[in-house]
Parts: structure tokens; sequence; C-alpha cells
């Protein structure tokens, strides 16, 4: 037998006994994971109160289940998944850094955990402080004048920060500005982000050294350009390099300049956006301030303004009373853009960032970027032999290789990627930037060690051979993974979304 | 070069030695780290140390964050009856305890679906239970909040009418739920019209226009009265405008008909209650669901069902054509990261609550919060603005300013409710009161004090 053979029997072998069924198919009639209480209070009849009509029976499907059988089932799914303790986690664009134990300690004190946002602040002394000192340090950390922690996400802040330039713009009647210039290097939340509050997006090219072609942004900047939507440093790891000029382009044409801060972590004490000519800053909490990623949230994009922006940040904002220095909400904020979350954003996510920025301080921040990009550039020295690099020079946090080398031998980024998987590594992010055909973008942080990264390096390279020598199996990973490569155009074809018990008797 | 290696510096989480950074910069090829950041030009690059506090150690970082977190009053055991969108329940110890395996915790979103099976089939099984507890025939993956929920199905209904026009939302629908919306909607050819309640507290439906796009009630509403949603659904059922129902107790949903029943095409809102704690607003956790033929415009993540190449039942992440990343300007929203960790909190914990737990849980609500009100109605000066039947919530008016009576309990550890003046000014001596399932019948003893002693 192959080996590819024996990697796959092992893995039927091992599908088998780690199969889990859905908590759905689990349990029986009569069992019970939560128990309650007796009523000490009279019990209602629903029917009684509402009338037959506003009452429903029992929920038909709902799980039957034990606790321990609801321990059982989550935990033997975790096993499926890959965390960033499980190994170097290399997913760029992502900034998937270790997350402090000590932040999930803190977090889960009562204090914080049970208060209600309608608190009376006058009960709420400590977190309106946790609140104001995190919007100092973020403040401090990027150059701004002032930083909302409202948004829940990246892609909230996005809209948060491109609502306030629109709300600049109508506020001095400069209502022609219907275009919003993004580089096509950019996030796909940019251009969405831009639609959605009814600007057009239009594209800027990059030149040929990765960054933005100033010439196209100068031919397309005029008066009816509200902003540029800007990445920096830019998804291919480099560093805008030319934002005196870009700066002069876009604010000499009464444009505002926002900047995604999904690379914030590259450069952490080394470079603050508000000094250099960014007017809207946003930063995410999950990537460089060590706040889980939960699988996809919880997540935190507090946003940060120059000055001129500030009378429109969303309400309330957490003020200081000059007498007593009691802190306080402030809602009464006529030219706000409003509410943006329900509350004041993702608190317990605010906890976390805020510990993670008192553990390091000015100096283990700026230790953080220096490690972060010696790590993506160490990577690309030893690795650029084995994979086309694109951009050959020193790159930031992050490093996009191609892979053009491959391609001769019919091998993909993506079967790239999925054969890391057998070597033990989560991949790398995959076919972005989009300028960058077969993009294989690694972005190392600063969590990782030389061992692990001698390792990873070892298993990058040891791919590049495979493919040359042995390119089915390649093509066929990943080989030791719970399943093997997913149908997902079936997936999107006939979408299954639900379980229903009679679609799984088919 | 700064360093961080030392036993009292910041160097904890950091794994490269002086060592490693040396013969990695010779590696590299750079002299130092100056060289190694030399593409940040010159007059751009910050020379200072960051003006951010000292660094701490642990167990100092430890006793500075109790000390913060011991001023706030729910750290000396205060008694709360605020809800208002953000409820507090009892969340089982192991929910709490799974969702901190690093696995879940610290993985991302599941786009390399083979390493990500248990993010996946969770979010599954999350779409499951909430399309049966709302009854929908889909759910999408999460949204951040009950609030930004909301102005998303607002967005929604507009793609699916074609065009923009009236909304006509209840003055039941969560206030700052409202806020959200029109911040969202403010570049949009989107009217906002609030439709007022009547005696009893519930939504006076009109006829609904065709210019309309949308008619959103919430249930039970903001004030906690069960709305008559049969009513409305059938309203609506004879306009064109998409019916929302929106939802910031979804406990209640576990003896409320479901919205699917009722003629609804969304229903957004808020799954808090099931798994997470309060946090002081954040995060949460919004949802929405709707009807299959709606599907291609939901925003926000899918998983779905498939098979691998072996033939074996996995989930990946589907309909991405409707998402940012691929659809880029074109997308039916900006959404990427949601709030997948506390939606796997909802998950477990109503996978836990199941058959009997859901009604249990619903009934017990129901049952402390009644005793409350009759409680309440004992006291003097205490009215019911509302008689309408109610689920966890009610409204009480009193004979002072609402804000004034929550200082004066709070200065005996009860915080009784919600001043509603803080959203509205006609109803400043009315008092929103949220009773859960943790609230004992002393806890309701103690409410009843406090509040004869505040008002007297």
């Amino acid at each position: 037998m192959s080996d590819q053979g024996n990697n796959m029997k092992l893995r039927d072998d091992q599908a088998q006994l780690k199969q889990e069924m859905l908590i759905f198919e689990r349990g029986g009639s009569g069992r019970v994971g939560c128990t309650f209480p007796r009523l000490d209070v009279p019990e209602v009849d629903p029917v009684e109160a509402w009338g037959e009509d506003a009452v429903r029976g029992e929920i038909a499907g709902f799980p039957e289940v034990s606790e321990v059988d609801v321990v059982r089932h989550f935990t033997r799914i975790s096993q499926h998944n890959f965390g960033i303790e499980s190994g170097l986690f290399p997913l760029g664009s992502c900034t998937m850094k270790y997350n402090p134990k000590v932040n999930e300690r803190v977090v889960r004190s009562p204090g914080f955990a049970s208060a209600h946002p309608y608190m009376p602040s006058a009960l709420m002394q400590g977190s309106l402080d946790v609140m104001r000192r995190l919007e100092a340090a973020l403040a401090a950390v990027t150059g701004m004048d002032r930083v909302t922690l409202q948004p829940a996400a990246g892609a909230q802040g996005e809209l948060t920060g491109v609502m306030m330039i629109a709300a600049y713009h109508a506020a001095r009647g400069d209502t022609q500005r219907r275009k919003v210039l993004i580089p096509d290097s950019a996030h796909g939340t940019n251009p969405a982000t831009a639609a959605f509050c009814g600007f057009d997006p239009v594209e800027i090219p990059s030149n040929s050294r990765g960054t933005t072609d100033i010439e196209a942004l100068r031919a397309k900047a005029d008066d009816t350009t509200a902003a540029l939507m800007l990445t920096n440093p830019n998804t291919l790891g480099l560093f805008e390099d030319q934002m005196e000029e870009i700066a002069e382009i876009m604010h000499g044409c009464g444009a505002q300049i926002y900047c995604d801060g999904a690379n914030l972590n590259a450069i952490l004490g080394k470079a603050r956006p508000g000094d250099i000519g960014i007017d809207v800053f946003h930063i995410n909490l999950h990537k460089t301030f060590t706040t889980p990623h939960g699988g996809g949230g919880p997540g935190g994009g507090p946003v940060g303004v120059c000055e001129h922006l500030i009378p429109f940040l969303p309400r309330p904002t957490v003020e200081t009373d000059a007498e007593t220095g009691t802190a306080y909400l402030d809602w009464d904020r006529p030219d706000s853009i409003g509410k943006v979350q329900g509350f004041y954003g993702n608190f317990a996510i605010m906890v976390r960032a805020y510990t993670y920025i008192r553990a390091l301080g000015a100096v283990g921040l700026r230790q953080v970027a220096e490690d972060a990009v010696l790590n993506a550039n160490y990577i690309q020295t030893r690795l650029k032999e084995h994979y086309h690099l694109p951009q050959d020079r020193l790159c930031m946090h992050e490093v996009v290789f191609s892979d053009k080398c491959q391609k001769k031998d019919d091998v993909t980024a993506m079967d790239v990627c999925k054969r890391l998987m057998d070597y033990g590594y989560h991949p790398p992010t995959v076919y972005f930037p989009l300028v960058v055909s077969g993009a294989l973008m690694i972005e190392p942080t600063e969590s990782v060690s030389r061992e692990d990264l001698d390792a990873f390096i070892a298993a990058m390279v040891a791919i590049a051979e495979e493919a040359k020598s042995d390119p089915a199996t390649v093509r066929g990973a990943p080989h030791s993974t719970f399943v093997a490569r997913l149908d997902e155009a079936r997936a999107a074809r006939k979408p299954i979304l639900r379980w229903d018990p009679e679609l799984s008797e088919e | 070069m700064s360093t961080t290696n030392d036993p009292h510096g910041p160097g904890r989480y950091q794994p490269l030695g002086p060592d490693d950074r040396r013969e990695m910069l010779d590696v590299v090829g750079v002299e130092g780290f100056e060289d190694l950041f030399a593409s940040i030009p010159e007059g751009l690059r910050y020379g200072g140390e960051l003006p951010v506090e000292e660094a701490l150690s642990e167990p100092e970082l430890l006793r500075h964050l109790e000390e913060l977190a011991s001023r706030n009053g729910p750290a000396s055991g205060m008694l709360s009856f605020l809800g208002a969108g953000c409820s507090p329940h009892f969340v089982p110890t192991h929910v709490d305890a799974l969702i901190q395996r690093q696995e879940f915790m610290t993985a991302y979103t599941p786009y390399q679906a083979e390493i990500s099976q248990g993010t996946l089939q969770a979010i599954f099984e999350f779409q499951t239970l909430v399309s049966m507890l709302t009854g929908m025939e889909v759910c999408n993956a999460s949204m951040y909040d009950g609030a930004s929920a909301i102005a998303e199905a607002v967005l929604m209904a507009r793609r699916l009418m074609r065009r923009g026009g009236r909304v006509l939302w209840s003055e039941g629908l969560h206030p700052a739920y409202r806020e959200v919306a029109e911040t969202y909607a403010k570049y949009l050819d989107i009217e906002f019209e609030v439709l007022p309640l009547d005696k009893s507290g519930r939504t006076l439906i009109p006829v609904v226009d065709d210019d309309v796009i949308a008619l959103i009630v919430q249930q039970p509403n903001f004030f906690g009265v069960v709305e008559d949603l049969r009513s409305a659904g059938n309203v609506v059922a004879d306009a064109p405008a998409k019916f929302i129902v929106a939802v910031t107790e979804p406990v209640a949903w576990g003896l409320t008909v479901p919205a699917g029943e009722v003629g609804a095409d969304i229903v957004a809102g808020e799954l808090q209650s099931f798994g997470n704690g309060q946090n002081y607003g954040g995060p949460l956790v919004g949802f929405m669901a709707t009807r299959m033929e709606y599907v291609r415009n939901l925003p926000g993540r899918l998983s779905g069902q498939t098979v691998d190449a072996e033939g074996r039942r996995g989930f990946a992440l589907t309909l991405a054509t409707r998402e940012q990343h691929i659809r880029r300007a074109k997308a039916t929203s900006n959404i990427c990261t949601n709030t997948a960790l506390c939606a796997l909190a909802t998950c477990i914990h109503l996978s836990s609550l199941g058959r009997q737990g859901i009604r249990e849980l619903a009934l017990q609500n129901l049952s402390k919060a009644t005793y409350a009100r009759t409680r309440l109605a004992e006291v003097s000066g205490i009215e019911f603005p509302f008689d309408a039947p109610c689920f966890n919530e009610f409204v009480v008016r009193l004979p002072v300013p609402a804000g004034d009576v929550v200082d004066a309990c709070a200065a005996n550890g009860v915080v009784p409710g919600v001043p509603l003046g803080r959203f509205d000014e006609v109803r400043e001596n009315e008092l929103l009161v949220c009773v859960t399932e943790i609230h004992t019948r002393d806890d309701i003893e103690r409410l009843a004090k406090v509040l004869a002693e505040a008002c007297s």
C-alpha cells in the first residue's frame, strides 16, 4: 500500500472512533442537562396568563441530554479544531498571537462580569475607569486624539469611521463627495463598508513595488472624493512609504484618510497613524491586543480620530468630571453619528485588551512589533529559494509568497495549505491579497519561538520538495485531519443549513 | 537594542530571547532592528517611548484589575433587577468551562474547514437550535448584538423589496435598537415611523400601506408586554411589507408562539440570555433568522452540511457569495467577525436546557415576575401604566422620579430597575423592572421593601 493509502486507512479508523454525531442525534427521552430550584412563588399557567393562542407547545427536535452528554459532545468536537495553543498559526492579516491566560481570569471577576449597562454610573466607576484608561492607551499607541470603544468588531469600526467622515463632509455642506478610493490590495470589508454608507468605491491599483500607485491616486482624487481607505502596513506586508505624498494629495482635495488598522501589530512603538497624516484609524482588539478570536468573534473595533472629527464620535463617550475626577457617560453630543452598538461596545473584550497593554507597557509593545517583523523576515529569507516571492525586499509583519514555482507541477497555493495541516500547522491565508496570483500570506506574529519557526520552515521546504517529487500527495491533502477536503461546491448548491430529522434519515 | 528579557521586564509573552534575535537578524542580513524597519521613512518614524502606563508583572496586574473591578457595585453583591435587553440569568458552570477550551476560544473563523470542524459543527447546531426556537427555517451564525441585527434586518428588508420606503416600528422596540438602526440607515432612502402602544401596552397596528417596506414588532416588547403577534402577522400578510419580529429576551420564546408560525419574514435580535453574562453590555449575541427563500439576502456567516472527499459528513462555511470577502462592494453586509464564541455559549446552554429545561426556565421567569408584580401592587403609590400580560419585565409608575428612587434603593444595595426617563422624558416616573429565575422570593420581598421606603 502506498503512503497515501496508509494515510487514508489510518484516517478511516480514526474517524470512526472519533466521529461525533450532532447534539440532536445524541441523548434520549427525559434526560435533563440543567436543573432548577423548586419554585418558591406560585406557578403561573401561561395559557391562563396570555391565552391559548399565544402559547407554544414543546419544541420538537430540541435535545434531551445530560450535562455529561453535553460536555463530552462539545469537548469532542473541540478536538476537531485547531487553536493558537495547538501550534503555529501563521494566518496572514489575522494576527493569531498568544491570548494570555490572565486576561480570562480578570474578565470573570464578578465586579466586571455581572455589571449591567444601565447601572448608575456612580456604581460603575471601575468599568468606566477601564474604558477611560484603555482609550488613553490606544490614543497613545496610535497618536490619535480620541478613540471610541463602541464598535463591536473591525468591520463595524470601519463603518463607524466612514460614517464619521460622511458626517464631517455633510456638516460642512460638502455633499458632492460620493467617491471612496480603495487600493486593490484592501480587505473586502473596505469596499463593502464604503458601499454600505452609500459611497461609490473606486479601486486604486498597486504599483510594481506593491504599494499604492501615487499617480493613479492623484488622477482619481478630486473634489468628489470623500476619503481614501488605506491599510498601512498594507496586506502585502509592506509599509506605505509614500504617506507624505498620499496625505498631501488627499488633504489637498479636501478628502479624509481612513486607515484600516488590521496590521497595527507591525508598527507598535515604531510609527503612529496619527503622526503620519491619517484622520481615522480603526483597531482590532482581537488582533493586536490578544483578545480571543473565538472562532469568529466577539471582537473589538475601536476607532481613533483626529481632533476635527471628535464631535462625530458615537455616543455616549466616557468623560471625566473635572472637579471630582469621577467618570461619566456623556450622551449630550448633538453632532454624534449616533449609536452603533446597543450599549457601549464589547466591554469584556476591552478589559482583556487593557490587561494586555498593562502587561507590556511601552517597551513590551515595541518589542512585539520588533519580534513580529523579525519572525516574518526570517521566514521570508529562509523560504524565498523555495517559494516565489513577488516583492523581494524586507517585509513588515507578514510575507506574501505565491505558488508560481509549484504551479509547474500543478500544485496550487490551496494544496500547499492543505498539506501543511498534515504537518501539524494551521495554513497561511490563501489567495489574498487579490493582487498576487496564488498568494500564500504568512504572519507568524511574535508569539513563536525560533525552534518552532525552524520546524515550520522545514515543513514548508518539505512540501515544496513533495510538490516536485510526489505532487499527488500534496494535491490530495490533507490526509491526517479528521475529515478530508470538503465539497464546498455541494454545500452551496444544495444548502443544508440546519439539522432536520427527515433529512438525516435519508 | 531594547530588551525585555529580564525577570522584572514585560517579556513573558515573547518566546524569542536575545541570542535568538541576534542570530535571526544575521540570517535576515541586517545589523539591527533599526535596519529592519528601514522601510518606514525617517520622517514617519516614532522615536519616543509610547506614553502608556508602566508595565505590571502578573501579580501586580491581578491586584490592579481586582481593585478596578471592586469599584463596581456588583462586586459587593448588589441585588439588581435590570434587564432591558441585557438580562440577568444563571449560566451553568460547564458552559463557561467549555467555551474556555483553547480549541474553541483561540480558533480563527472556520475558513479552513478541515481543521475547523468543531466550530463549524457548533455553528450548524446553533443555527438549528435558534431556527427551532423562533420557528424559522434558517438562522445565521450570529451577529454583533440585537441592535445591529435589527439594523441589518431593516437593510435586508430593503434588499428584498428592491426599494427604500417607510419602516413602521413599534414604540415597544428597544430605543437603543432604534437608534442603531437609524445610524445604519442614515444615508439610505428609509424613513422610520413609530407606532404607538395602546393603553394595555401593546402595539397599535395600522393598515400597512404599499410604500411600507417593513413592520417591526418586538416580542415581548421593551416594556415587557407580550404582544399579539398573530394579529400583527395577519395585518401585514395583506401588504407587500416584510414582517420583522425583534427579540431582546429570547427566554420568553420557550413559551410564546414562535414567530415563524405567525408569518414573520425575519426574526432578529439578542440571545445573550442563553449562556452569556451581562459584562456591562457586551459582548452580546445578535442573530438573524429567516425563510429559506430569502437566504441569499441574509447577512453574516452560515455553516452548511456537506461531505468530504471520502463521503463522510462534514461542515463548511457556505453561500459565501453573499459576503464581503468574495463580493466586496456588492456584499449583503460588511460584517466579518461576529460573536462566534458567545453563540457557542448560547448553543451549549440551549442544548443543556433541552426540551424540558427551556420550558421550565421560561415558566420560572414568568412566575417570578408575576409574583413580583403582585407584591409591588401592594406598595402604596405604585401604579402600573400597562395592563396587558407580561413575561419577565414590567413597568411601574412611581410617585416621584424613578432616577431618584434608584439612587435611594442603591444606597440599600438594590438596583430596582431601569428608569425610563433616560429614553423618554414623559416616562420620568416610570421604572422597568426585570425579575428572572435568579431572583428568590426573598429578593422580591426585599425589592418591595426598599421600593416602598423610597416612595414613601
